[in-house]
């Protein structure tokens, strides 16, 4: 990284995940995408007003995506000035700092033609067409343009944007989702009550937790459908269900007087689950998979008092996780492994009131990111970096996003009380 | 939690008493035994009291919907310093317990509390109950739901172990979705963790058969 101005190259990014460095140095000859611009920086992006009807909407949507993703840095994302006319005057946008600019076309047929300048080049870097499905401004035309925005990221970056998923959460025992921008928020139809939601990854099928009356149990929900399963379990209560990586199973807890995990094939839900941890009538839950499927951290009552453990994923090799003592009255809960495989987040009670952390597999270094008021139940976005957590530092309990990288956070729940938010997977095909 | 406890019970309930409590936790399916008949005959009228203080901080649904009529038997002795034979069946039977933070093991006025359930449920042989286990909203809203069934969960062990059949028991946990105070202090704190108790069958018609 101590180029001065390199041209990233996004496929050998893609291919070696985080270990960008040495990479660089050796190119794909012939091959080039990406942009020019400092490592290390936040590039800057201009993105050319654009003319139509909903040109306004897309320009600001599409903004607010990338200054979320707090990869790029939009130049004068409300300013309508510099409307380019004929050639691109390139030295101008490099004088506004921008690396990049982005000019969005909006089609008679309704798709968006996007092209990417490269400003230091002085020449277009990339350019695709987009179908914008109607009606305008509905949930699927929003999550379209989110997708256009993601590909902008990733050409800039390497990186693929996440502005193009959805965040499931509990708002008054119901199942409520929301864009990742905070647009859309609605209720989840046909679902009701429902505690603990988690996506299957693909993206068309969720889990969650139904507590009725009579007992809770875990339901899996297609959400084209509506159709439901009820995950059979012969024990009274099961609980925080959660898909494994691959799609293929459906790991949750169950029991009585304790809890102990369970997996099942996805789809073989008459099967008997098998069983994952003997906790000898302490709790354990909260299940989540490692990115290869191989293991699961999870929560446990077993040593008196709550931690996060390790196992298999066939229950073998259990392993204290959070052995580090943050506080004298450790509490911890809510674990999530981060997709890249690196983390493990988590809520640890300091002082009485949770808090959320993450805890390095690799050194099992804890970074704690958050002091205000109660912060528990983080859910990873696909991209690693950032996760949606509840808090109550307003007053009520409401989602929050957190990027963990900068330590920023923004508020994306308003209304009612709302929790237990669960990221989505990339809800957009790749291109 | 689980075996040796000595027997806190001093209650007669009507003469099969010494049976009853000596029977091996678990073996045996509540014994058949003719307690209502001769329970119903030794107290008559045990003239449920409406009203009865100690439910009264219970939320109304567990108690007022159940259709228990005017014909449980009643029982007769003495269980930690109350008079079973001046007592409401039904109020005794849905009194709540309560539990430390963080904790399912029964306290011993919570013991005490299911000493004087299990006098009712052994005159009351057709008698079945649910076991809600609530918590406080202190700790993680999933953690809390699976808190709750063991707290449900113990109760129902105490009372098996004491010789009433696990049939007889349902339990459900509501974490911490349902709280009967919603302020955030110690005091409502430990008003919510607790198990709540409803009759969901044998509560009618269960007199001298």
């Amino acid at each position: 990284m101590r180029g001065m101005v390199r041209r990233f190259d996004a496929i050998l990014m893609m291919g070696l995940g985080m270990a960008i460095g040495s990479a660089l140095a050796a190119q794909e000859p012939g091959v080039r995408i990406g942009l020019t611009y400092t490592p290390g920086s936040q590039p800057g992006i201009y993105l050319v007003p654009v003319r139509g009807a909903d040109g306004d909407s897309v320009r600001r949507i599409i903004a607010r995506d990338l200054e979320f993703g707090h990869r790029l840095t939009v130049i004068a994302p409300d300013s309508g000035a510099v409307v380019p006319t004929g050639r691109f005057n390139y030295p101008l946008y490099a004088r506004l700092g921008a690396a990049g600019v982005v000019q969005l076309v909006l089609q008679a047929d309704g798709s968006a033609l996007v092209t990417l300048h490269d400003v230091v080049a002085a020449q277009a870097q990339e350019t695709r067409r987009f179908a914008l499905p109607g009606p305008r401004l509905s949930p699927a035309w929003r999550l379209a343009v989110h997708g256009i925005a993601d590909v902008i990221e990733e050409w800039v970056t390497g990186t693929r944007g996440v502005a193009a998923t959805r965040v499931l959460f509990v708002r008054g025992g119901a199942l409520w989702r929301i864009d990742s921008d905070g647009a859309n928020e609605q209720p989840v139809p046909g679902v009701g009550a429902a505690l603990g939601p988690a996506w299957h990854p693909d993206g068309r099928s969720i889990a969650f937790a139904r507590m009725r009356d009579d007992g809770t149990s875990v339901v899996v929900h297609e959400l084209a459908s509506g159709e439901e399963r009820r995950v059979r379990t012969g024990a009274p209560l099961s609980l925080s269900p959660a898909f494994s990586p691959d799609g293929k199973w459906l790991a949750f807890a169950a029991g009585e007087s304790g809890t102990d995990l369970y997996v099942v094939p996805v789809g073989a839900w008459d099967e008997p689950p098998l069983r994952v941890t003997v906790g000898r009538g302490s709790t354990n839950a909260q299940p989540t998979f490692a990115p290869d499927g191989r293991r699961i951290a999870f929560t446990t009552s077993r040593l008196g008092r709550n931690e996060i453990y390790l196992t298999d994923a066939d229950g073998a090799n259990p392993e204290l996780l959070t052995s580090t003592a943050l506080t004298d009255a450790p509490y911890r809960a809510d674990p999530a492994w981060s997709p890249d495989g690196r983390f493990v987040a988590f809520s640890t009670q300091i002082d009485g009131r949770f808090q959320i952390a993450t805890i390095s597999l690799r050194d099992r270094a804890v970074r704690q990111y958050t002091t205000e008021g109660i912060n528990e139940d983080p859910s990873w976005a696909p991209d690693g970096r950032h996760l949606v957590f509840t808090s109550s530092r307003t007053g009520t309990r409401q989602l929050w996003v957190l990027d963990t990288e900068s330590g920023r956070v923004r508020q994306l729940t308003r209304g009612a009380a709302a929790r237990m938010g669960a990221w989505s997977p990339r809800l957009l095909s790749v291109p | 939690m689980k075996s040796s406890r000595t027997f806190p019970l001093v209650l007669a309930v009507a003469g099969v008493l010494t049976a009853c409590s000596r029977v091996t936790p678990k073996t045996e399916p509540a014994p058949a035994t003719p307690a209502p008949a001769v329970a119903s005959a030794a107290a008559p009228a045990p003239a449920p009291v409406p009203s009865s203080a100690p439910v009264a901080g219970a939320p109304s649904a567990g108690t007022a919907s159940t259709s228990v009529g005017d014909r449980l038997a009643g029982a007769t002795g003495t269980v930690a310093g109350r008079d079973l034979a001046t007592s409401d069946p039904r109020a005794v039977l849905t009194e709540m317990i309560f539990f430390d933070y963080d904790q399912s093991e029964l306290r011993a006025e919570a013991r005490a509390t299911l000493d004087a359930k299990l006098a009712f449920l052994q005159a009351n042989p057709s008698i079945r109950i649910r076991v809600a286990g609530h918590t406080d909203e202190r700790g993680s809203d999933e953690y809390n739901i699976a808190l709750g069934m063991r707290r449900a969960a113990a109760a129902k062990r105490y009372l098996v172990d004491l010789g009433i059949a696990e049939s007889r028991i349902a339990v459900v946990t509501f974490g911490e979705e349902r709280p009967i105070n919603t302020e955030s202090t110690e005091a409502a704190w430990a008003q919510n963790r607790r198990d709540e108790f409803e009759i969901v069958a044998g509560g009618t018609g269960n007199g001298p058969a």
